[in-house]
């Protein structure tokens, strides 16, 4: 088979993957949520999410209804073949999850208001790239929800606060956020760089499984704490109260000038949705994160 | 907590016994209204034309679903709630003039919404969001579908549902409100955190 059919495919695949089946990181955090959740309201809703999951799975149908906005991460090795027309194929892969999965059409011209009807439209789906040694194609996709992406904040800090900013940033955007994320949420934090960078790395954290915290183990320390913290809010699970108003915190940075100090926060709602697949220089795929195939 | 099954449609007295904190699960019929649906059935109210169903009794539902139409009937595929936060504006009205006894959504209403619950006697549901697939395992029908021409996401879906729920009782018809009360404590907490976390308020 051609590079190019064989990326549509495995395009596809990862994104019915991701649609129907939450990551293992994900479900195992949301089982431990229910059994820990002490506010009855919060349990009713753990539950609920724990058994449309299921249903999701069962009847092989998208876990949430909107499909989100979709966003490929690239990792293609420096001599693997025609990297040119890998950005084609992911948007037919794109249009045929639509009809065929279905997903929601989520792709709307912000001058017209027109929806595309089949989730492309300029720059979308969205492709970051990464160059990396070898010959192989990694391809990861997030299916991005609205009401998450919704309170997703950057903003600049003063430097002269240090961390100690960052925190209170972080926390003030959860207590912000409050139901309208779906929580648990999972939050990506970054800093330095620029205010694109930033936002950029927090998105990208958010691909990272809830149980691998951060080597750096000054940075791991950053992630419980504001972990702990932002559970300490009371928002709860879709904001009717309880202890868990979090799933994971992921914190990455980039090196900052010295009069700024951007910083990010990525929300994603409960339904995480990510795949992961690699394509081999002789053809053969691995998917990474699931099993289930078509 | 108690928890209540009520079927549509549904009387002024039985929604005054539920308190917040109740999971609600309903039987009967659920028409999906979103901001445009809000906006033209209200502007129908005042030039005293009847809506295309009466919805005295019944449940409003803050959902687009996703539908797909196999021959000539509709399946609703995906059907969880919207953030109710956007209808705000209208439900006051809405609840009065059309005696909705439950609103169905996610993220909560506000002050005005809570009044007229108390007012009129109605409750807000909240179904927990994301919970597209249960939703949609509950609508046993797609009923019928009114004015359409707004888009399928905005259109009156008609559903009839069994057992549709959990929806966790957040807001009752005695003034109570989970989300009003659960942003006062928050507040109250933020103040803990930043002790905690070592920040200055």
């Amino acid at each position: 088979m051609e590079t190019t059919k064989i990326v549509e495919n495995v395009a596809f695949n990862i994104l019915k993957q991701a649609v129907i089946y939450l990551p293992e990181d994900v479900k195992q955090a949301l089982k431990k949520a229910y059994k820990e959740e002490t506010s009855e309201t919060g349990k009713t809703q753990l539950k609920a999410i724990l058994d449309n999951i299921e249903l999701a799975e069962k009847y092989q149908a998208p876990v949430c209804q909107d499909t989100g906005t979709i966003i490929f991460y690239i990792k293609a090795g420096s001599k693997a073949k025609d990297l040119d027309k890998v950005e084609n194929a992911l948007i037919n892969a794109t249009r045929k999850a639509t009809k065929e999965i279905p997903l929601r059409p989520n792709s709307v011209d912000p001058f017209t208001q027109k929806n595309s009807g089949d989730n492309t439209g300029r720059y979308i789906p969205f492709t970051h790239w990464e160059i990396v040694p070898g010959d192989s194609l990694e391809m990861t996709v997030m299916t991005k929800g609205g009401g998450s992406e919704n309170v997703c904040i950057s903003g600049m800090l003063v430097p002269g606060e240090g961390i100690n900013g960052l925190k209170k940033f972080v926390i003030d955007a959860v207590i912000k956020a409050g139901a309208q994320p779906c929580p648990p949420t999972i939050l990506g934090i970054a800093m330095g760089g620029g205010g694109d960078i930033a936002m950029k790395i927090a998105k990208k954290t958010l691909l990272k499984p809830l149980n691998e915290s951060n080597p750096d183990p000054t940075i791991a320390k950053l992630e419980k704490e504001i972990f702990e913290a932002a559970n300490m809010t009371g928002i709860g699970p879709m904001g009717l109260g309880g202890k868990t108003t979090v799933l994971g915190v992921h914190i990455d940075y980039a090196f900052r000038h010295p009069a700024s100090f951007p910083a990010a926060v990525a929300f994603n709602c409960w339904a995480a949705r990510r795949a992961s697949a690699r394509i081999n220089a002789d053809g053969t795929v691995e998917y990474l994160t699931h099993k289930v195939k078509w | 907590m108690t928890i209540y099954r009520f079927k549509t449609p549904i009387s002024e007295e039985d929604v005054r016994k539920l308190k917040v904190n109740d999971v609600l699960y309903i039987t009967g019929t659920i028409v999906t209204a979103r901001d445009q649906a809000h906006r033209r059935a209200l502007e129908y109210f005042k030039q005293g034309k009847p809506l295309p169903i009466n919805l005295e009794g019944l449940a409003v539902f803050h959902c687009g679903p996703v539908v797909s139409k196999e021959g000539d009937k509709w399946v609703a595929v995906a059907a969880g709630p919207t953030t109710s936060t956007r209808m705000d504006i209208f439900e006051d009205e809405f609840v009065k003039n059309f005696k909705v006894r439950v609103i169905i959504g996610k993220g909560g209403m506000g002050k005005k919404t809570t009044d007229a619950m108390a007012k009129y006697g109605a409750v807000y549901g909240a179904f927990t969001g994301g919970a597209a697939i249960l939703a949609a395992k509950a609508i046993k029908n797609v009923k019928n579908v009114e004015w359409l021409d707004l888009g399928t996401p905005e259109a009156l879906w008609i559903f009839e549902v069994e057992n549709f729920g959990p929806l966790a009782v957040a807001i009752d018809s005695h003034g109570n409100n989970i989300f009003m009360d659960v942003t006062k404590k928050v507040e109250e907490n933020k103040q803990k955190i930043y002790q905690k976390l070592g920040l200055s308020p």
